[in-house]
């Protein structure tokens, strides 16, 4: 497959007061209880289950999957998570405990997270990945170009890590936090699905900044624009931050008021997240008992 | 003989929305004029003022940062709990000297004027700020900033009035302050600190000093990171060396009356910024 | 086992505000002297909740008898006391009443809805926290007039006569109230038939502050009732907020008296989209101008003046944005756009669609499920409209966008301005120098730029040309209610 070439397009323009007010009014919704316990098990279908540390160990990683496979051992009709997330060191160790269950391996790999080295060596970085045992890779982002202006060597890595995934799926991980305002989100939104990103994502999670509602409806309005132009869906990922049920509700309702009912499925949508999961275990006990729980009625894997 | 024994209360500074002792460890007594001993309260030292300007500048932006509407709410809740207080601080005032009266009359006074520089939040731009029609396409305005922060030696007479009419005109539009209190007024300024530390008001916003001016204000005036000094309680024997240190970062000095009240007072410890667009298709 | 819950679809729920918040009594009297006084027409009416046409209570229907009553009680209020209370103490009273209104504003908010059918989502996130604002804003005025009126000697009107709408009618009330008592002038209200209930709790507010009596006197009822106040011969101000056609007959009332007076009337704004616009924003912006308030506004963004270059593809998107707008249970947290204000309203609505379809323009409503009592209107949009047709004219006040293209600056700038209208106008594009171009030529009160449907205590509000003349909120809006003195003295001087 040809790979794509750069070509300058302008940007849609953003204004930061409006599109932040827009998040938040979405943030308003209500939803229906019986439609909560729908939206809870979708959340759950949509997580990337993630473990980034330097500590990780493939015991913590393994304890990490049986997690995902089975988010709660006592209630086999708790779904599955979409993915475990893990460094490319501990991708083997992930795949043998997951194969065969439906959740996917989703590697971070390329210099993650500075995305700061040679591009051969983040190439080759993805390769071995995949080869390991990655169904999905997760790539940031090059900001020191994009911030100084180099759009086309942006372009270029992100097509090069697309061809270096094979048949894996590529999320490309924009740091938005670092990105300075709403404009440069879209722009790089533009840009990573112009180079062929199956996936675009708020933020590794590894810097202060988290993700917010208004950087997702950015990057929402980005996707819609792109589906317009291009008949490409595009999925979205948002991670950094994630920690509650609420908030997992409030991108699922902006989501679907942006994009449309189409993108509510993991094939399109993902929370990159560690302890939400436990929050939408304990709010589905609320569902089921009336009671209120707490962090002894969860387990720590 | 009486049962109750009363705790009597420990006077310490108010820094960053805390209440922490001088480092120095340093008090000096506070007594009525026939002798009789009301408190120990904290003799500030120099690094107490440094946390106390550190404190002000972080908490600076923020405080900013709010909407004039805002400010105002936090203010006219000073007053509120103030009223709240009145016959605590009658007390405190008759204490220092004065009789019933003066003493209520003051607490009242006081709290109108926090009442009023409430209300002045969301007017000083009205007030002070302009659209200037310059000779050319453009369209320009000016509009009034906060100078940023301000050590505010406050007059010692009277305590409570003297204190509001500074730190009110100071802190409505941004400002962050760190007062600096005399003996005299001490006892009245830390009970204002806890005033204001049950109000909305944000760490920092107002940090509360007492003890030696005389030592402290040299420090205050040659800070780089202090914007402006409101000498109006100034003792009368400041040398000329610690004016000069004031020039090194040209601060703003600004005195004023104790009692005295106008959007004139809130003027002082502000900067005007001027904007120019042009207009055009 | 597989997961066998169903697929999410976005299924709000209905989330309705508990209405137990609030206590209506069966049947009001008048306002007045500061007590409530069965009317001395004997009159009374129903108010109803438009969303389910139920009777939410009986409120009198004053006449002139009642109005005279009411204006005695506000001289006397005036001449005896309030005009020599120092502005302090006015100032206090206006405090008290915007913390009451601020403890009390999610019931006031829930009355507001269940009276006039806007979403609880409004009342409780705009309408009353900008009525407390409204309120504290002017409390802060009431001790400092000598700084808003420098180098004037000035003093109150006296007794003003004022009249609301049904659109906001608690926020209509505070822009009316605040500023005539900063000022220490005495009020007789008249609130819309159709919303006479959060006025009343009001006053009931009013003597919990311990406002004296006659200060505030609420007079409630119908056109009759209005025009007994207008016509009232002790009335030294008036102030209008309403249709344009009983504005006018106000103003030649008030002209032949010289009576001071302030008029809000209708609008039929331009909300201007250019092609370097922030085009998902400018959607925002011109869903909110004009389905806000289901387009009982009279600054309603009510037509959209979009450059032809990307006309076809903003009109696709707006279409697309509309199919998620929720209409329906006012109380619901979860509707955006709520029931009409009444039966008249609704009537009027759709006889001017209509024109529209018969006209020539094109039609296309957002597909929703009404519900079947109540009065509702799809929220509605007209393309292949004509500057001629009455839709692209005549003010319908309601959730109907008439669409219009232009290709230059200029030409908008004509297309906006070629009204008898001139209340306020939206303009959306990135350039700064445009915004700033557009707004001196645009003939408005209000100009908003990259936004819509602002309000703010300090930000003055009104109309050009037939919208209107004063202002309310600001500096500007406050000395509608002072007259100054000097002039007098002089009778009317050589100037």
């Amino acid at each position: 497959m040809k790979a794509p070439t750069y070509a300058p397009v302008p940007t849609t323009s953003v204004d930061e007061v409006v599109l932040e007010a827009r998040a938040a009014e979405l943030g308003s919704r209500s939803i229906k209880t019986s439609s909560k316990r729908a939206a809870l098990h979708l959340a759950i279908r949509c997580i990337d289950l993630t473990t980034l540390e330097g500590a990780d160990t493939p015991g913590k990683v393994a304890s990490l999957c049986r997690k995902a496979v089975r988010p709660d051992a006592t209630n086999p009709a708790i779904p599955h998570v979409a993915a475990v997330c893990v460094y490319p060191e501990m991708v083997a160790h992930a795949a043998a405990a997951v194969t065969g269950t439906g959740v996917a391996v989703a590697s971070v790999a390329g210099a993650f997270p500075s995305g700061l080295s040679d591009l051969d060596v983040r190439t080759d970085d993805i390769r071995s990945a995949v080869a390991e045992g990655a169904d999905e890779i997760d790539i940031v982002l090059n900001r020191s170009a994009f911030l100084s202006g180099d759009l086309a060597t942006v372009h270029d890595e992100v097509a090069a890590s697309k061809d270096a995934c094979g048949d894996a799926h590529l999320k490309v991980i924009l740091e938005a936090g670092e990105l300075g305002g709403y404009e440069p989100v879209r722009r790089a939104s533009m840009l990573a699905m112009a180079a062929g990103a199956d996936f675009i994502k708020t933020s590794t999670g590894k810097i202060p900044k988290a993700a917010t509602p208004a950087m997702a409806l950015c990057m929402a309005e980005a996707i819609r624009e792109h589906a317009h132009q291009t008949g490409r869906a595009v999925g979205f990922k948002v991670a950094g931050g994630i920690r509650t049920a609420k908030q997992a509700w409030h991108y699922l309702v902006l989501m679907g008021e942006t994009l449309g009912t189409d993108w509510l499925t993991p094939d399109l949508f993902r929370l990159g997240a560690s302890s939400l999961l436990n929050d939408i275990l304990l709010q589905l006990g609320k569902l089921d008992s009336g009671r209120y729980g707490g962090p002894d009625y969860v387990t720590v894997d | 003989m009486s049962g109750h024994l009363p705790v009597d209360k420990t006077f310490k500074l108010f820094i960053g929305g805390a209440f922490p002792r001088s480092e120095s460890g340093h008090t000096f007594q506070v007594r009525t004029d026939d002798g009789r001993l009301l408190a120990n309260a904290a003799k500030a030292s120099r690094k107490d003022l440094r946390e106390a300007v550190r404190a002000a500048r972080s908490a600076q932006a923020g405080w900013a940062g709010r909407t004039a509407y805002n400010r105002g709410q936090v203010l006219y809740r000073v007053a509120e709990m103030l009223d709240a207080r009145s016959d605590e601080f009658t007390a405190l005032l008759r204490d220092s000297g004065l009789s019933d009266e003066s003493a209520r009359a003051e607490v009242e006074q006081a709290v109108d004027r926090w009442v009023w520089y409430a209300g002045w939040a969301d007017k000083v731009d009205q007030v002070l700020g302009t659209v200037n029609p310059v000779a050319g396409p453009f369209f320009n305005f000016t509009f009034p900033e906060p100078t940023g922060v301000v050590v505010q030696a406050v007059p010692d007479h009277p305590p409570l009035l003297g204190l509001t009419s500074r730190l009110a005109p100071a802190v409505v539009t941004g400002n962050t302050s760190v007062v600096l209190a005399g003996e005299a007024a001490a006892l009245v300024a830390m009970s204002l600190a806890e005033v204001l530390a049950t109000s909305d008001v944000p760490g920092g916003v107002v940090n509360i000093l007492t003890g030696d001016r005389v030592g402290l204000l040299p420090w205050a005036l040659g800070h780089l990171d202090v914007n402006a000094v409101d000498l109006s309680g100034a003792p009368d024997d400041l040398s000329d060396e610690a004016f000069a240190d004031a020039a090194e970062n040209v601060k703003r000095l600004v005195h004023g009356d104790a009692t005295a009240a106008s959007p004139s007072v809130i003027a002082q410890f502000l900067e005007m910024k001027t904007v120019w667009h042009p207009i055009g298709r | 086992m597989a997961d066998q819950t169903p697929d999410f679809d976005l299924d709000y729920a209905p989330a309705p505000e508990s209405t137990a918040v609030v206590h209506l009594a069966d049947e009001y009297g008048l306002f007045i002297g500061g007590e409530f006084v069965a009317p001395r027409s004997g009159r009374t009416f129903d108010t109803i909740n438009p969303a389910t046409e139920e009777r939410l209570a009986t409120v009198s229907e004053g006449n002139a008898d009642d109005v005279d009553l009411a204006v005695a009680s506000a001289r006397e209020a005036f001449e005896e006391h309030w005009r020599d209370t120092p502005g302090t103490v006015r100032a206090r009273y206006l405090y008290r009443i915007a913390r009451q209104l601020q403890e009390r504003s999610r019931e006031f908010a829930v009355l507001e809805t269940m009276d006039g059918g806007k979403p609880i989502r409004e009342s409780r996130d705009v309408d009353l926290p900008l009525v407390a604002a409204h309120f504290f804003h002017h409390a802060g005025w009431a001790d400092k007039l000598e700084y808003a009126f420098p180098n004037r000697n000035v003093a109150p009107h006296g007794v003003v006569g004022q009249i609301v709408p049904w659109n906001f009618p608690m926020l209509m009330a505070a822009w009316k109230l605040a500023p005539a008592l900063a000022c220490g002038n005495t009020v007789v209200l008249k609130p819309a038939e159709t919303t006479p209930l959060t006025a009343l709790l009001m006053a009931e507010v009013l003597q919990d502050v311990g406002l004296p009596p006659g200060v505030v006197n609420i007079v409630t009822g119908a056109g009759d009732t209005g025009a007994a106040l207008v016509e009232h011969p002790d009335v030294d101000k008036l102030a209008f907020t309403g249709s344009t056609g009983v504005g006018k007959q106000i103003q030649r009332s008030a002209a032949v008296r010289r009576l001071p007076l302030t008029l809000e009337l209708g609008g039929k704004a331009a909300n201007v989209v250019f092609e370097d616009a922030a085009i998902d924003q400018a959607i925002e912006g011109v869903i909110n101008g004009i389905f806000f308030n289901q387009g009982h506004v009279c600054c309603a963004g009510s037509r959209l003046l979009v450059q032809e270059s990307i006309a076809e593809g903003l009109i696709e998107r707006l279409k697309e944005r509309m199919t998620r707008l929720r209409v329906g249970d006012p109380l619901d947290k979860n509707t955006d756009v709520g029931a009409i204000n009444s039966a008249e309203q609704l009537a009027r609505i759709t006889a001017l669609v209509e024109s529209g379809v018969e006209e020539g323009a094109v039609l296309h409503q957002a597909p929703c499920d009404l519900p079947g009592r109540g009065f509702w209107f799809a929220p509605s949009v007209f393309t292949g409209v004509q500057q001629s047709q009455r839709i692209a004219r005549e003010e319908i006040f309601g959730p109907v966008l008439a669409v219009q293209t232009f290709r230059t600056p200029d030409e908008a700038v004509e297309k906006a301005n070629n009204s008898p209208y001139g209340l306020s106008a939206g303009i959306w594009t990135e350039k700064g120098s445009k915004i700033l171009w557009m707004a001196e030529r645009l003939r408005a009160g209000v100009v908003w730029a990259n936004t819509f449907n602002k309000f703010d205590a300090t930000s003055p509000f009104g109309g050009y040309k037939e919208s209107g003349f004063g202002r309310e909120g600001g500096l500007q809006g406050l000395g509608a209610y002072v007259r100054d003195v000097e002039a007098l003295e002089v009778g009317g001087g050589s100037l």
